[in-house]
């Protein structure tokens, strides 16, 4: 039976874009992302289980210009969802609830991410070459 | 004596006193992920290289094996809870909900059970037989 169509309160669009809620988004769609890292990591380890062929198919795959584009995703992906992950896990303590806390602890989650992404890119790089 | 209304008692849908499993489960297996995904994340870019001998090498020792399993085991039910609530929140039709939910277990035990028998193929050495 199809639910009734009922009166909703405005809700998402009407509201000021800020900080919090788009971290909040962006804590889901990274954690969404890493749910795919984590079939890739399952397909790393049994290509690794499979022999030197199997796992030189996959590490083609991920050395190549898709690969890496993908892997570097990932890697900030990770390093956000940690900091904001520690953020929350903050907040579940009941600590860092301020609205300078909230924002300031917001703005270190995504800037070092994106900080400790180039860091690793800049690892790698030089591992490369 | 009791607060609730004859109706409330007759239909007896009270707690079912695991408000809280879901979200502590969410909590705990976040906590101990820190240290797993961080010593797999610095374990690969300190590696000598990540050719096939290399990392099959670095993986069958046995605390490298013991504890790349706990990272995907962790990492499989962590994951798994998240993007539970994702579905639970989207996904509102009744039917396509429980639907989704089932196929999304079993995406997550093929995921986290290929992982770990993989590692366990590396440590013990059965892949060449």
């Amino acid at each position: 039976m199809p639910a009734r169509v009922r009166p909703t309160s405005p809700h998402a669009e009407i509201y000021r874009w800020q900080i919090g809620n788009t971290l909040s988004i962006l804590h889901r769609v990274t954690g969404a992302a890493l749910a795919l890292g984590l079939i890739a990591l399952s397909y790393w380890l049994v290509s690794l289980a499979g022999g030197a062929d199997s796992y030189g198919s996959a590490a083609r795959f991920f050395a190549g210009p898709i690969g890496l584009i993908v892997l570097l995703g990932w890697t900030f992906a990770f390093l956000f969802h940690l900091l904001n992950g520690i953020r929350h896990l903050f907040w579940d303590a009941g600590r860092g609830f301020e609205r300078t806390q909230r924002q300031l602890s917001g703005w270190a989650a995504v800037l070092g991410a994106i900080a400790l992404t180039l860091s690793v890119a800049a690892w790698v790089w030089s591992r490369l070459s | 004596m009791s607060l609730r209304s004859p109706m409330s008692r007759v239909l007896g849908l009270g707690s079912a006193k695991d408000g809280t499993a879901h979200w502590w489960a969410q909590r705990v297996s976040a906590v101990a992920l820190i240290p797993l995904t961080l010593w797999f994340l610095f374990s690969l870019l300190t590696l000598p290289g990540l050719d096939y001998e290399t990392v099959r090498t670095w993986l069958s020792v046995p605390i490298t094996g013991f504890l790349a399993v706990l990272l995907v085991a962790v990492l499989t039910y962590h994951s798994y809870l998240g993007t539970m609530v994702i579905v639970e929140d989207y996904v509102t039709a009744s039917g396509m909900k429980v639907l989704s939910l089932m196929v999304l277990r079993f995406l997550y035990v093929l995921a986290g059970g290929a992982g770990i028998f993989a590692i366990l193929r590396v440590v013990f050495g059965f892949s060449r037989l």
